[in-house]
């Protein structure tokens, strides 16, 4: 498997801020690459290296094993769709799309024809001779994603690209580009801050915070076996278990995660299985969401338990005192600290 | 949002404007008096002579090429120097960026005057003789300044992202400049030069300390403002001054409005 | 490669080397052709002028300072300012309405003919509006003439009977010089008072009468203090410009001196550049604290 873009203790200062923080890396061909963390956990400033925008100030970078330090954005075989889209307002959909052809020398017969293509590609085919300003926001990010697709980019960049778009836009649009990316056999990356859109698309997720990569694995590692607190809360709000508790529930004294639709809740006298842990609780919260119910749950040391269960189990109230359970396989053991 | 304003302001705003305005529709009234040696209201008879003998008046057509060739070097000049430090105050953050953008605007938030007066101390010094270049130095200063704020404030608009998607798709900074940077800033270019033009055609407070024995045509108006021989044909020069600087004001003002429909997009 | 292509290439591994070609022509130009003769003029006011020869003795002293507050040179300094405060003032009396009134209540193609019609007088030539004035302002001009009209001579003759304001005729006196520099400056208070007025969402005031105020407190609590930044930028053209000119006192006024044509008189027939160099920093000075000041109430996001 060939190695698309490589990272090697990459660090990127900016004055006193460290936005990148000795960063290693490896995202393979055909990969689907999605780069999740909180706003300035450094994962644009990482698309923005791979893009050229900016320099490493320390470390080695290789796209496609070729060292890509001072290379300029337009000698790189990349392309970026913006957060913003940043489509030329003042040429049509289709001179927009046949921009990158048109300064690399390509005939202006071949262009156009190929930017058709590519325009058709995303379902465009009749807007080529519309203004950016006549489009909504969904055909503007189409056209965004065409204009980089022409260039037959052997790395694919995507910075919050599905951001702007309402919610129902946004996940016909996640089916899309999947779709896409599969066909095409292009590397995409994928910056998010979103978890849900992050772990429905990607082949693997590099988890951010404060400039470090916290965890890299498939979108079910990140869930299921989150190495630390950070990784557990931050992806899917996963109960983070203190060592104390841990042990206090019969596992051992260690950080745990655990997560909310794993925990089962009983309300009566009944006997918890004996192969689960459980622990006392008192509600102190109860979200009705439609088909769950989310409930905070106060257990006697203080911590605040998140539990959903399915509503049909019945009506909560806060005050009542139920018992938690949980299967012992459901408790992830922590390895990394912080 | 009420529609219906109150009637003392209305009439307080519709006040407001006559002021603005009477004082410019009668120099048109005026150009057509009979009376040459006062300014005398209402004119006592209406003539068109007077617009034949400024047309024969070679003292008047030297002064008006002077101003044509100042106020158009002087705004070449101006665009070059005006959008380069616009370019580097809008894209880059460096040290001292806030005291170069201060200094950038100083030569029209200080006083007229002290531009000229200081101009003229140093050629004094460095015993350089008035010239059309010498006009043109001072001209060029805050013509630079007009330039600067226009192409500074569609910079500003524009998305920065624009230029880095440029360089993205493959264009180098020269292929960039042309096809992304350059249609962006077009009209506030335009803009900028025409507000330039206008304002270098009319200005004459720096010019006095800079021209030396040279009559630019507001220099010519102002000897006849100070000393009146001539009335009538003042007249018929402060409309042609009127007509002049009022197209590039109107054009300047139509064309930032359309960029205002071009800049942003794309958010 | 082509050697666009290379050079290209070079700036973007160099961003300082591209930052410092686009910006040193223009600090060149601002540098060396501006601040650098203003500089070494100010220097002047550090010399004096030998009474005897006429000529500058190129000798460090504070005496031409001083000679600042001669009672003849601290009238002309105090008269400027007395002025330029008066033009600020009746601007801003003046601008209010009409901005709030095209901030509030012009839509769409009245909004756009308001801008206009602001626009023209204040990028229309100076000159030419000067010379309006003095057709206005003259004995025989059109002011008489309409109070010959109106049998409201006996009022005007009463307006230019007032001591120090008044004289001869509207255009030989404090109140013409007056007159003409709030209308000449008077567009530099509008723009900026109507833009800070624009900026005030609908909604506040909205809330403000629904939280019981009446209009006038409204406008006294809500819409002046956000309006304020505007007439404070505004209030600084005013200021500054009224300071600064030379040309208006000279063709409509007494023959009284103000701060501009001081120092024209003299650096031109007197000779005079340390004293000068000395007056051209009063203004200097008075707007930099004005600036500060400004500053500090947020003026310039207004500008």
């Amino acid at each position: 498997m060939t190695t698309a873009v490589s990272f090697q203790n990459i660090c990127r200062y900016f004055g006193p801020v460290r936005a990148v923080d000795d960063v290693t890396l490896d995202i393979a061909e055909g990969e689907f690459f999605a780069m999740l963390g909180p706003s300035g956990s450094g994962k644009t400033t990482c698309l923005r290296l791979i893009a050229g925008f900016e320099q490493p100030t320390s470390g080695h970078m290789e796209i496609f094993g070729v060292t890509s330090e001072g290379v300029p954005p337009y000698q790189r075989n990349v392309n970026t769709v913006f957060q913003d889209y940043a489509l030329f307002p003042h040429m049509t959909v289709l001179d927009n799309v046949a921009y990158g052809l048109m300064v690399k020398g390509v005939d202006k017969a071949t262009r156009q024809r190929k930017a058709q293509e590519t325009l058709t590609l995303v379902a465009l085919g009749s807007f080529g001779s519309r203004r950016p300003s006549q489009l909504s926001g969904g055909q503007r990010q189409r056209v965004a994603l065409a204009r980089a697709l022409v260039n037959e980019p052997k790395v694919l960049l995507l910075d919050e690209p599905l951001g702007a778009l309402d919610l129902k836009l946004r996940e016909q649009m996640q089916v899309e580009l999947k779709a896409l990316q599969r066909n095409l056999g292009i590397t995409f990356v994928f910056v998010t801050h979103d978890q849900g859109e992050a772990l429905s698309m990607a082949d693997r997720v590099a988890i951010f915070n404060e400039g470090k990569i916290v965890q890299v694995g498939s979108p079910e590692d990140i869930y299921e076996r989150p190495k630390t607190k950070f990784v557990a809360d931050f992806v899917g709000s996963s109960n983070v278990l203190s060592p104390a508790f841990s042990k206090s529930a019969g596992g051992p004294e260690s950080w745990a995660s655990l997560r909310p639709e794993k925990i089962s809740i009983m309300q009566g006298k009944e006997k918890a299985p004996t192969w689960h842990q459980s622990a006392n609780a008192t509600i102190t919260a109860a979200h009705y969401q439609g088909s769950v119910t989310r409930l905070n749950a106060r257990i006697s040391s203080g911590e605040t338990i998140n539990v959903t269960v399915p509503s049909s189990q019945g009506k909560f109230a806060e005050g009542e005192k139920i018992i938690l359970h949980w299967p012992k396989e459901a408790v992830h053991i922590m390895a990394g600290e912080a | 949002m009420r529609s219906e304003s109150p009637f003392l302001l209305k009439i307080a705003a519709i006040g407001c404007v006559a002021f603005l305005h009477v004082p410019l529709l009668l120099i048109f009234l005026y150009a057509f008096t009979t009376e040459e040696k006062s300014f005398q209201f209402p004119p006592p008879g209406y003539t068109m002579k007077w617009f034949s003998i400024v047309w024969d008046r070679q003292d008047i057509w030297d002064a008006i090429g002077l101003s044509v060739k100042v106020a158009g070097i002087a705004t070449l000049l101006a665009l070059i120097l005006g959008t380069c430090a616009a370019a580097a105050v809008s894209r880059a953050r460096f040290f001292g960026r806030d005291h170069i953008s201060l200094l950038f605007i100083l030569p029209i938030a200080l006083p007229g005057i002290v531009t000229g007066i200081a101009l003229r101390s140093a050629f004094g010094i460095m015993d350089i003789p008035f010239s059309t270049w010498t006009i043109v130095l001072g001209h060029t200063t805050f013509c630079m300044v007009v330039v600067y704020n226009n192409v500074l404030a569609r910079f500003r608009r524009t998305s920065g992202s624009m230029i880095e998607a440029s360089m993205d798709l493959g264009a180098d900074g020269f292929q960039t400049f042309r096809h992304v940077v350059l249609p962006q800033i077009a009209s506030a270019l335009l803009a900028g030069g025409m507000l330039a033009f206008a304002l270098s055609f009319d200005e004459v407070i720096v010019t006095t300390f800079t021209a030396g024995q040279q009559a630019t045509l507001p220099i010519w108006m102002l000897s006849e403002l100070i000393r009146p021989r001539q009335r009538p044909i003042t007249n018929v020069v402060a409309i042609f001054v009127i007509a002049v600087t009022f197209v590039p004001i109107l054009a300047a003002y139509y064309l930032t409005r359309e960029g205002e429909h071009t800049g942003g997009t794309g958010k | 490669m082509s050697f666009a292509r290379s050079v290209s290439n070079s700036l973007f591994k160099h961003p300082n080397w591209f930052l410092a070609l686009l910006l040193a022509p223009p600090l060149l130009w601002l540098g060396i052709a501006f601040l650098g003769s203003l500089f070494v003029f100010l220097f002047h006011s550090f010399f004096s002028i030998d009474e005897f020869s006429g000529f500058i003795k190129y000798e460090f002293t504070l005496s031409t300072f001083a000679e600042l507050f001669r009672l003849s040179n601290f009238d002309v300094i105090i008269r400027s300012l007395v002025m330029a405060t008066a033009v600020t003032l009746a601007s801003v009396i003046i601008a209010f309405p009409f901005a709030y009134f095209a901030a509030r209540y012009a839509r769409g193609k009245w909004k756009a003919l308001f801008y206009i019609l602001v626009m023209l007088p204040l990028w229309s030539s100076y000159l030419v509006k000067v010379y309006a004035w003095k057709l206005i302002l003259a004995k025989e001009g059109i002011i008489s003439w309409l109070a010959g009209e109106l049998h409201l001579t006996w009022a005007l003759d009463a307006l230019l009977a007032i001591p120090v304001i008044g004289g001869p005729s509207l255009s030989i006196s404090f109140l013409g010089t007056f007159i003409v520099f709030v209308y000449v400056w008077l567009p530099f208070m509008i723009l900026p008072t109507q833009a800070a007025l624009e900026r005030v969402p609908v909604n506040l005031i909205d809330a403000s009468s629904d939280l019981g105020a009446t209009p006038a407190q409204t406008f006294r609590n809500v819409i002046f203090p956000l309006a304020l930044p505007g007439i404070i930028a505004g209030s600084i053209f005013t200021f500054s410009l009224t300071l600064g000119d030379y040309i208006i006192p000279q063709i409509i006024g007494n023959s009284s001196y103000f701060l501009g044509q001081t120092v024209y008189t003299l650096q031109g027939t007197a000779g005079n550049i340390p004293l000068a160099a000395a007056f051209t920093v009063v203004p200097i000075v008075i707007m930099g604290i004005y600036l500060a000041i400004a500053k500090k109430m947020g003026a310039f996001d207004a500008l």
